[in-house]
């Protein structure tokens, strides 16, 4: 496992959290303690241990292709911090 | 030096469900914005993703119908990046376990000519994986609309090899994978309505070598035109930078099919680190063998090996099969009508030209038509037997399509049937030959060609619904006697 | 016809069962509407120091009130009882579990103003079971946290001690059952967030099996360890309440098809049947960080136990150490994709310095999201990037199949597993606010539990000196609650904890 070089910009970015300086400080601070804590995890040995997704699998877990009723237009649009034509607005993306 | 290309193809397919991949909030097109929505498909908090079995069952079905190998058991994974499209910020999609691996596409290169059948290739497909669609963003000034309907969609992704070298390869491959989805009642791939979507990978490398160049990705190809048109371009661009000494960046670039040029993507500010990890809402998929057969029993006939087929067993020319096969109802329609009146050649003619012209003038489907099969094949016997001249067919064909009527009907009702009395036909035979003695006397002294002067006033007289078979063997009778 | 409830309640019904109420209710001396008058005024008398409570919608909780007398009422005219086993019982409601039509805001800035337009399935089973759904209840922000401080809209306070924290994530409805705002509640635990607040504030709270009980609705905190669960006065309430909200839900693909047993009727069994328990004492649990006071009380406990005849042996779960590593990895992990949805598009805080696109990721979320759920977003983002998958996150799934196994070994030779719920008692509030590694050492006994999947319920078993509650935990086998709540209920038949209510 690696040491605890969490790049704080770098992760806080592909997290899409802008981090005041106060925030980073501290996050480096108390991540890196915690990131020292689980490093304990290096100790135990897991060759040949499955690793556990799902406490109790079980597989195909499905629906049939059966269309419910969904959201009217209203209560989709309800929460949306803006609308226009009933459609959910943000400033223009860029490709 | 010459250079060759190397282009590999990230098809999106739409599949056709009722319900969306993970949801069951109802698919459409073309409906108003945000109605095709659900808790689940606008990620509201809480809420929380189930499989949809009749998109498994379709991506196993493609996969058996190209080759691949069905893996026994896949799992889903979740692809982490933000995008106003994508509703929950991650993508439900399979990262390391596929469902489909390996297989090929069979592809038909255009020919020397229209009607010459073209050189056959496979294209090798890496693998097929489903995912859910996203939404759709309309840009307006300073802001962009977001419409959530198309989101949650089920999506096959179908990656091939990169073993594609030109832009026509790239075109017919995705003409016969939109055949073969469209043979298994997969998606409809229609480009237009975003259900069929098309990246490509292209580099080129110097013509012999075996290594690969620096690779550009080619996006919003969005129709089978613009994939060559902007293919075939990016691969002239790469050229040209190369040969002028310049270096290929790698880089995706947007082709605009109606200018035919290409432009850099800004790249995007952030590198992309989709954090895959197996999503812990869904179980794994397992593919018992009985489930395989069950669904390889409902897969047709590839369309390439049913014209192989068509052309062997019943001997239809190429001609005829390169247009009814790529339909499956219309090669169904084909299959049925031949087999209704025993003469293939004659009832592919008949629908490929005279059937398919009336469905183009009407605009219509073949399933509105009301000409079927035992239409085709009645009207093929009434020829074959004489009751009927191919020219007045032809008119009996457009009034059956127009109502719907047995071809008997039609020739009952307007008189289009075959003129069949043999005294009638000897008289003006005789009156014909009396009227020109000079080509009689032609024809007797050898002058084969000398017959086709009486044809001309027998079937004025015969108002042209003498059979011309007859009428040649009257004639030779007579001027023999 | 309704009272004040002053006068319509002479005799306080704060310490009665929801077997109790309900038989209160079918003989006609009770009205559902006058229990929740009496709620509703407990709730406005104590609020201003307990803070358990989001919101709640008084006139919705006694239209519901009133309706469930109506059906009562119908029902006594067809010569029926009440059919339906929580009619006219006010549940609280975890807000962070989905309510059609109220506020669903996780304590959170990002969703201060949301609104959902659907019921989480607990929801609708607790409508369906004549329950009146009770107010929103105070959390630690998406459930991240041992205290309730990290909720956005202040802190909840431990009804037995007003300067010390309730415990969390569930703070508010364990607060609400012990302040008698509530006569039971729903909460959620992930690592330890039913458990530990029930035992800090002397109320029964059970953690389900993983499967046992529908997520959907519940905002994900971290999907594979997340379970719904119930806060109640007694087991036997618990019992009942489990009962109603059990059960597969084709809408959560990972809750499990099994028959939900009459949890109720099984306990009264099993009681009658006198079985003797085996039950396991894990070393690992009993050793430096754990309050002399709380392991006196656990002892005590055993030794009740012990007294009924049942079978006390030592068991060891080796690798209970790295229980919080594990879980910090897989938790974070989770919770950094769960949450990414709150980005302010389709709903949600949307910042108004926001000026393009990328601005509405950062800036929304960051003014959005509390200290603690940064954190957590920024670990999981963390052990999930290019890189780091195997070393942190396959790994940690790795250690989860061996601390798992610890578990199931260990059942080859006890029922359950008995252990302290929290190594210590309620905390002051603001003791361990700076320093994040302590608070999540406090839930050492309990992340184990979530991790293997397990049932684990968290039953009152005394007080410290100070007078602050203490919790014992019970881990039992993957889906038999009915056996776990039996234990449960030898051990509250024969103590009275379980009766006691805070001096508020």
């Amino acid at each position: 496992m690696p040491g605890p070089d969490l790049k704080l910009d770098h992760v806080a970015s592909l997290a899409r959290i802008a981090l005041t300086a106060d925030e980073k400080a501290r996050f480096a601070s108390q991540l890196g303690e915690v990131l020292s804590y689980i490093a304990q995890l290096n100790e135990v040995d897991v060759s040949g241990v499955e690793p556990t997704a799902h406490a109790f699998p079980v597989v195909n877990v499905w629906a049939a292709d059966v269309p419910q009723p969904g959201l009217s237009v209203e209560d989709a649009l309800r929460n949306a911090p803006q609308v226009r034509d009933n459609m959910f607005v943000v400033p223009r993306v860029v490709e | 030096m010459n250079y060759e290309a190397v282009i590999g193809l990230e098809v999106h397919v739409q599949i056709k469900t009722r319900s969306k991949m993970f949801t069951r909030a109802a698919t459409g097109y073309g409906e108003p914005a945000n109605t095709l929505t659900d808790p689940v498909v606008l990620a509201l908090p809480g809420t929380l993703p189930v499989m949809n079995k009749e998109a498994i069952d379709q991506i196993i079905k493609a996969g058996l119908l190209l080759g691949c190998e069905i893996a026994p058991v896949c799992k889903w994974d979740r692809k982490n990046y933000f995008y106003p499209d994508s509703p929950k910020n991650y993508q439900i999609s399979q990262y390391d376990q596929p469902i489909c691996r390996g297989g090929a596409v069979e592809i038909e290169l255009p020919g020397p000519a229209r009607n010459v059948m073209g050189e056959h290739q496979t294209i090798a497909l890496t693998r097929i994986h489903l995912e859910e669609d996203v939404g759709k963003l309309n840009h307006g000034e300073g802001v962009s609309l977001v419409d959530f309907n198309r989101a949650g969609t089920p999506l096959m992704e179908i990656v091939s090899e990169p073993v594609i070298r030109t832009a026509d390869e790239a075109f017919a491959y995705l003409t016969a994978l939109k055949t073969v989805m469209m043979y298994g009642a997969i998606s409809d791939c229609d480009m237009e309505k975003g259900q069929l979507r098309c990246d490509a990978n292209i580099s080129i490398r110097p013509e012999g070598s075996s290594g690969l160049g620096t690779k550009v990705e080619l996006k919003n190809l969005n129709s089978f035109s613009f994939v060559r048109d902007g293919i075939a371009h990016e691969i002239r661009r790469q050229v040209a930078v190369a040969q002028s000494g310049g270096t290929i960046v790698q880089e995706t670039r947007d082709y605009d099919g109606q200018t035919g040029e290409s432009r850099s993507l800004r790249s995007k500010e952030m590198a992309h680190d989709y954090r895959y990890f197996p999503d812990p809402d869904l179980m794994p998929v397992e593919v018992g063998e009985e489930w395989k057969a069950r669904l390889r029993s409902a897969c047709p006939e590839l369309p390439f090996d049913r014209q192989r087929r068509l052309q062997r067993d019943y001997g239809v020319p190429y001609t005829i099969t390169s247009v009814l096969v790529p339909d499956r109802e219309l090669g169904d329609f084909f299959e049925e009508a031949a087999r209704l009146c025993g003469k293939a050649q004659a009832a592919g003619n008949w629908i490929a030209n005279d059937l398919l012209r009336e469905l183009g003038a009407s605009k219509a489907a073949l399933a509105d038509s009301k000409v079927r099969p035992a239409h085709v094949a009645a009207l093929v016997r009434l020829v074959d037997s004489g009751a009927i001249l191919s020219n007045a067919a032809k008119e009996v064909f457009a009034e059956m399509f127009r109502t719907g009527e047995a071809p008997e009907a039609v020739v009952a009702r307007t008189g289009l049937g075959a003129q069949s009395d043999p005294g009638e036909l000897e008289r003006w035979c005789r009156e014909a030959i009396a009227a020109n003695p000079k080509s009689a006397a032609d024809f007797k002294a050898g002058k084969e060609s000398a017959i086709n002067a009486f044809k001309g006033p027998v079937m004025r007289a015969a108002k042209g619904k003498a059979d011309p078979k007859r009428v040649d063997e009257t004639l030779r009778r007579l001027l023999a006697g | 016809m309704t009272r004040p409830w002053t006068e319509a309640v002479p005799a306080d019904t704060r310490q009665l069962s929801i077997g109790e109420l309900s038989a209160r209710m079918e003989a006609g001396s009770l009205s559902a509407v006058e229990l929740m008058q009496e709620l509703v005024a407990r709730t406005k008398a104590v609020e201003g120091r307990v803070r358990a409570f989001n919101s709640f919608d008084e006139a919705d909780a006694l239209a519901q009130a009133r309706a469930s007398d109506e059906r009562r009422a119908g029902a006594r005219r067809l010569g029926r009882g009440a059919v339906r086993p929580l009619e006219g019982i006010p549940v609280g409601i975890k807000d962070v579990i989905s309510v059609a039509g109220q506020p669903l805001t996780a304590s959170s800035r990002m969703l201060e103003n949301f609104v959902s337009p659907y019921d989480a399935t607990v929801t609708e089973r607790l409508k369906d079971a004549g329950a009146v759904c009770w107010g929103r209840l105070n959390l630690d922000e998406f459930a991240m946290g041992s205290s309730t401080e990290n909720s956005a809209f202040g802190a909840t306070s431990n009804p037995w001690d007003l300067e010390r924290v309730p415990g969390g994530s569930s703070g508010g409805s364990a607060a609400a059952v012990a302040a008698g705002e509530a006569v039971a509640a729903l909460g959620s635990d992930t690592g330890g967030s039913i458990r530990q607040p029930a035992a800090l504030c002397s109320v029964v709270g059970l953690k389900p099996t993983y499967g046992r009980v529908s997520r959907y609705g519940l905002i994900a905190f971290a999907s594979s360890l997340d379970q719904i669960g119930p806060f109640a006065r007694s087991v036997r309430d618990a019992a009942v309440l489990l009962g109603a909200i059990a059960g597969h839900d084709p809408r959560d693909s990972t809750s499990v098809r099994l028959e939900v047993p009459d949890y109720a009727r099984g306990v009264d069994e099993l009681a009658k049947s006198g079985r003797k328990w085996r039950l396991g004492i894990p070393k690992e649990y009993f050793g430096e960080g754990l309050d002399p006071e709380v392991g006196a009380a656990v002892e005590e406990a055993i030794g009740e136990y012990r007294r009924m005849g049942c079978e006390v042996r030592e068991v060891s779960l080796p690798h209970t150490k790295y229980a919080i590593a594990t879980y910090y990895i897989i938790a974070t992990a989770e919770c950094s994709s769960n949450l990414a949805r709150f980005d302010g598009v389709r709903y949600g805080h949307r910042s108004r310095e926001a000026t393009d696109a990328l601005d509405i990721y950062f800036k929304s979320r960051a003014e959005g999201f509390g200290q603690e759920v940064k954190r957590r977003i920024i670990l999981g983002t963390y052990v999930l990037s290019s890189g780091y998958y195997d070393a942190y996150y396959l790994r940690a799934q790795k250690v989860r199949t061996l601390i798992r196994g610890d578990f199931l070994q260990a059942y080859r030779e006890v029922d359950a597993i008995v252990t302290p719920t929290s190594p210590t008692p309620a905390f002051r509030k603001g003791e361990k606010a700076a320093d994040p590694l302590a608070m999540y050492l406090n839930d050492i006994y309990t992340i184990g539990v979530n991790l293997a999947g397990l049932p684990g319920m968290s039953v009152p078993c005394g007080f410290t000196k100070a007078g602050l509650p203490v919790g014992l935990q019970i881990i039992g086998q993957p889906f038999k609650e009915t056996e776990l709540l039996a234990i449960g209920a030898a051990y509250e038949e024969r103590t009275q904890w379980h009766g006691r209510v805070p001096p508020l």
